[in-house]
């Protein structure tokens, strides 16, 4: 293949092509903009904001290091000091981040280059990427789709080729349910294991970084080079990430949990076959089927939504006109300022959002719902450690539903909400969770399931989810990219 | 009815660390405007706090000098509220789970010393600095200036046991002292080091409950408080003779004309939803912090004036006006060490701290001219009567100035004290001769005489003769002339 063609390679495969000079970085990050990009970039509508000169600018430094030369597509809630950084919000039109958040300079230090943005729901606030100030981004399997959300941008430039890789945030889902819809692996990882610094904050206590690949190796690639403790995130662990080299020992000897009361009813068939079809999988690579009951609290829904938009109220108070983004100009005193300006630079579902969370946080409703929450939180917690003592890891729906069409949900916000019934569970205990694709359905959308796994469980999960890969076939448009992972002989 | 007044205090306490409450920022005062700032105290989005171990050592050391509770576990908390110099429109502080709790303050009153009680001291960020609408044609433009923003403060809450302004103020002294002496704060009000709001309300003396209260604010020096809560209490007097209901309301206080004004009333309060600070863990002080801290606690104020005044046998107003601050009685420890402590202190206290002032040189400063080992034997030869009075204040000035032991400054200045019967003899004669008057009214029985002829003998030596050699030689000469009686 020419260098043209690395778009088509896994990150392992392309970083090595980039130190052994057979690419350069240059070619490497461009491959994906000259080839899939020209046909699918203005109907998927997958980026942001990208910029040719800061690409050039990145790939110059990108020689070295476990990424050299990997384009990342990063959400546009990362800060990056090349590119806007939005949150796709009018709000902070324009807005340009005077550092780089925490992953992005790992992720610039292992010789990845920022690629452009990610389009997203506003302030990641949303479960199809329908809620953008730029505008949908549509799913590439079916452009009459939506791509899953909130990281729906970059999960969709990872399905359609524009790069290898790709960051997103999940606070409820946003990662693995977009992954799931667009057929690409997505891990959330533990709570504390990415760093949160320059993350534009939705929901502190939930939000984690977390990444997108064709390949559960390059999961595992990205994860070793951004995981860690950072001193300007006192949520970060202090102990050493989990070492997730063993990502392709395979999963004889693990046993997975298979809560099948979980989708006794409101799952889609096809969903269900998918879950099937993987621990078929999982089972003939010697790994071991338990069956149970698992019930992760019947209130993580509400309990979700009234954590998530309490913090959301909070954390987006600063948004206010006063020192960045948009200002409304015409305002004849503070009050006016203030309302003028959220009222203009935030949109419905933001406004909601903060709504409910401030209410939730009001003298005389805090204890009956912040403090209910919290205990409820509580009960999550123990519920998925218990889970955990019987397997090692769960297969879960990722999503309850193949990808739905625009338009579907937006005018009725709780069926957009339900749609997180099978993702929040891990935010709101702290837990990991990957998605992975398995195969397609007849129509040609993509399958996927969901791997929950106990605190520090990543190396169990990629174990899985490579079982999964090499199990069948992926999910993968046009099957264009290349099909087997293989790590690089150097790495 | 007679009523009385009941005052509660907070206290915002500015932490002198190097850094900033929740970023490596400078803490200091004065820089350029909004030249000390970083994404976190600008609140930019994604920015995280991370807390400062220094300002939580203070507010422990603080906690433990007022004999608080320690928390192991406190919590931080977002107090939420819209203000332009609040970069996050919430604030980090602590709520229903505090650092430290209890305790009480000591407080030397004119009736004896009486400990306040306090409710809690916890930890938080400071705001930045608001200036007000410029105008600029037909704009109004404010300015805001985040140099503030984030700098470490600690929050103290008395129970609200003050029944007088009085106490208010002597208070407000002793904990300025007291922040002063753990190092933690320079306590300067004018600079807002220490910031004070007042809750104020009156009730039937006697009775147990409390009565509507008002807060006021913007109190920035101890005569500030005195005075604005002397006015509170009148106007709440005033209002309660005539009738009206006091209303819960927050009152600043205008020191310039003396006047209350309303800012908020109750309708207006805000609601500050308070919850969990998700971005930071909860804040551990075990066990072992918190035994170190307690261990390297100086010997607090009020301790040290008892101390000194037993073991230095100083009066009790010298032992308060050394006590005033740590390094002053380390000063005069190191002094008064085996020497005259009553001697030490007296010169200590008027001479040390006129130069000082005068100068505008810190203890520190003047320890470093006149270390405590050249003051000890200044001290020593003016105890032995070495050093004629007059003299003794020029040598100490020499002292302040210049190098060298009390001997060498003599001899640079060729200063010779004269001492002996052989040096003064001839001067004392003189003095007699020229004096036949004076002498003659010693002679005629009037002994206070004699003071008179020894200050002009003292005069003729420029002050370089010791008086007692002089009054002896005098008496013997006058003596080998005795008056016919
Ligand atoms: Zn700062």
């Amino acid at each position: 293949m020419s260098a043209r063609e690395s778009w088509r390679y896994s990150a392992a495969r392309l970083s090595n092509e980039v130190r052994r000079g057979a690419v350069t970085a240059m070619e490497a990050v461009e491959s994906g903009w000259e080839g899939p990009a020209r046909e699918w970039e203005a109907r998927v509508h997958a980026v942001a904001h990208h910029d040719a000169a800061a690409r050039a600018a990145g790939s110059r430094a990108a020689v070295k290091g476990p990424l050299a030369g990997v384009p990342v597509l990063v959400k546009d809630n990362l800060c990056t000091t090349d590119y806007p950084t939005t949150c796709a919000s009018r709000i902070l039109a324009g807005w340009r981040s005077p550092y780089d958040a925490t992953v992005i300079e790992r992720l610039r230090r292992a010789g990845a280059v920022v690629t452009g943005k990610g389009n997203m729901d506003e302030f990641a606030m949303g479960s199809s990427t329908e809620f953008s100030c730029y505008g949908p981004t549509r799913n590439p399997y079916d452009l009459t789709r939506v791509p899953g959300g909130s990281s729906g941008g970059p999960a969709a430039a990872v399905a359609y080729g524009l790069c290898p890789v790709a960051l997103g945030s999940d606070t409820g889902g946003s990662v693995r349910q977009p992954a799931a819809f667009c057929g690409v692996f997505g891990l959330k990882p533990t709570y504390g294991r990415l760093s949160r610094y320059g993350l534009v904050a939705f929901g502190s206590s939930l939000d984690q970084v977390g990444i997108f690949a064709r390949h559960a190796g390059d999961v595992a690639l990205l994860f070793e080079t951004l995981g860690g403790a950072d001193p300007c995130d006192a949520t970060t662990r202090r102990t050493a990430a989990p070492d997730v080299s063993g990502w392709d020992r395979g999963v004889a000897g693990l046993t997975f949990g298979w809560p099948a009361n979980l989708w006794a009813e409101g799952v889609e068939r096809e969903i269900i076959e998918g879950l099937e079809d993987a621990a078929a999988r999982l089972e003939r690579a010697g790994a071991r089927r338990v069956t149970f009951d698992f019930m992760p609290g019947e209130f993580a829904v509400a309990t979700y939504y009234l954590v998530a938009t309490a913090e959301a109220s909070s954390n987006l108070a600063r948004f206010d006109g006063v020192r960045y983004g948009f200002r409304h100009d015409d305002s004849s005193d503070l009050r006016a300022l203030y309302t003028r300006t959220r009222t203009g630079g935030f949109g419905p579902e933001v406004k909601r959002r903060i709504l409910l969370g401030t209410y939730v946080l009001s003298a005389g409703y805090y204890d009956a719902y912040y403090l209910t929450a919290q205990r409820a939180r509580t009960r999550i917690r123990r519920e998925y450690d218990q889970a955990f003592e019987k397997c090692d890891f769960m297969l879960l729906p990722a999503a309850p539903t193949l990808p739905f069409r625009l338009g579907e949900k937006t005018e009725d916000p709780l069926a957009m909400y339900l749609s997180d019934i099978f993702t929040i569970g891990a935010n709101l205990a702290g837990t990991p969770g990957l998605t992975v694709p398995v195969g397609m359905t007849p129509e040609g959308l993509p399958r996927a399931v969901q791997l929950l796994g106990r605190e520090d469980g990543e190396p169990e999960l990629l174990r899985a989810g490579r079982a999964i890969e090499v199990g069948g076939e992926p999910a993968r448009l046009g099957r264009e990219t290349e099909r087997e992972f293989a790590w690089p002989s150097k790495r | 009815m007679a009523l009385e007044a009941v005052i509660g205090l907070e206290c915002h306490i500015q932490v002198a660390t190097r850094t900033k409450m929740f970023c490596g920022c400078p803490a200091e005062f004065g820089a350029a405007p909004n030249s000390n700032v970083c994404p976190v105290c600008l609140g930019l989005p994604g920015a995280l706090p991370v807390a400062n171990r220094a300002a939580v050592d203070a507010a422990l050391r603080l906690g433990l000098a007022l004999g608080c509770e320690i928390r192991e576990e406190s919590v931080f908390a977002r107090k939420n509220y819209f203000y332009p110099d609040m970069p996050k429109n919430y604030q980090i502080t602590q709520y229903d789970r505090p650092m430290c709790e209890g305790g009480a303050l000591p407080v030397a009153l004119a009736a004896g010393s009486r400990g306040f009680p306090l409710i809690r001291i916890h930890v938080e960020e400071d705001t930045g600095k608001s200036f007000h609408p410029e105008r600029h044609g037909d704009r109004r433009i404010s300015r805001v200036d985040f140099n503030r923003a984030g700098v470490p403060l600690l929050e103290l809450v008395t129970q609200p046991a003050f029944r007088d302004p009085a106490e208010c103020a002597a208070f407000l002294t002793a904990l300025r002292r007291l922040v002063r002496w753990l190092g933690i704060s320079d306590g300067e009000m004018e600079k807002g080091h220490l910031r004070c709001d007042a809750n104020v309300s009156l009730r039937p003396a006697g009775q147990s409950e409390l009565g509507t209260k008002t807060e006021i604010k913007n109190l920035n020096s101890i005569r500030g408080v005195e005075r604005g809560v002397t006015a509170e209490i009148a106007r709440q007097n005033l209002a309660r003779l005539s009738g009206e209901r006091i209303e819960q309301a927050t009152l600043l206080y205008d020191a310039d004309h003396d006047r209350l004004a309303v800012m908020r009333s109750k309708e207006h309060a805000h609601d500050y939803r308070y919850f969990p600070e998700p971005d930071l863990p909860r804040l551990r002080v075990e066990a072992a912090w918190r035994d170190e801290a307690r261990a390297a606690l100086p010997e607090l104020p009020w301790t040290r004036a008892a101390r000194l005044e037993r073991e230095y046998a100083v009066p009790a107003y010298d032992a308060q006006v050394l006590g005033e601050r740590r390094e002053l009685c380390d000063y005069f420890e190191d002094c008064a060490r085996g020497a005259d402590g009553k001697l030490a202190s007296n010169w200590i206290m008027t001479e040390v701290l006129r130069m000082t002032n005068e100068r505008g040189w810190s203890i520190d400063d003047w320890a470093r001219r006149v270390p405590p080992d050249r003051l000890r034997e200044f001290l020593a030869r003016v105890s032995a009567r070495d050093i004629p009075g007059p003299l003794a204040k020029q040598v100490f000035t020499w002292l302040a100035d210049e190098e060298g032991g009390v001997a060498e400054l003599l001899d640079r200045h060729r200063v010779r004290v004269q001492a002996s019967r052989d040096d003064l003899l001839p001067l004392v004669r003189e003095v007699l001769n020229q004096n036949p008057g004076p002498v003659a009214q010693y002679r005629g029985g009037k002994i206070a005489t004699l003071g008179f002829l020894v200050g002009q003998v003292m005069k003729k030596s420029a002050g370089q003769a010791v008086p007692q050699v002089v009054q002896d030689l005098l008496k013997a000469e006058l003596g080998g002339q005795r008056p016919p009686s």
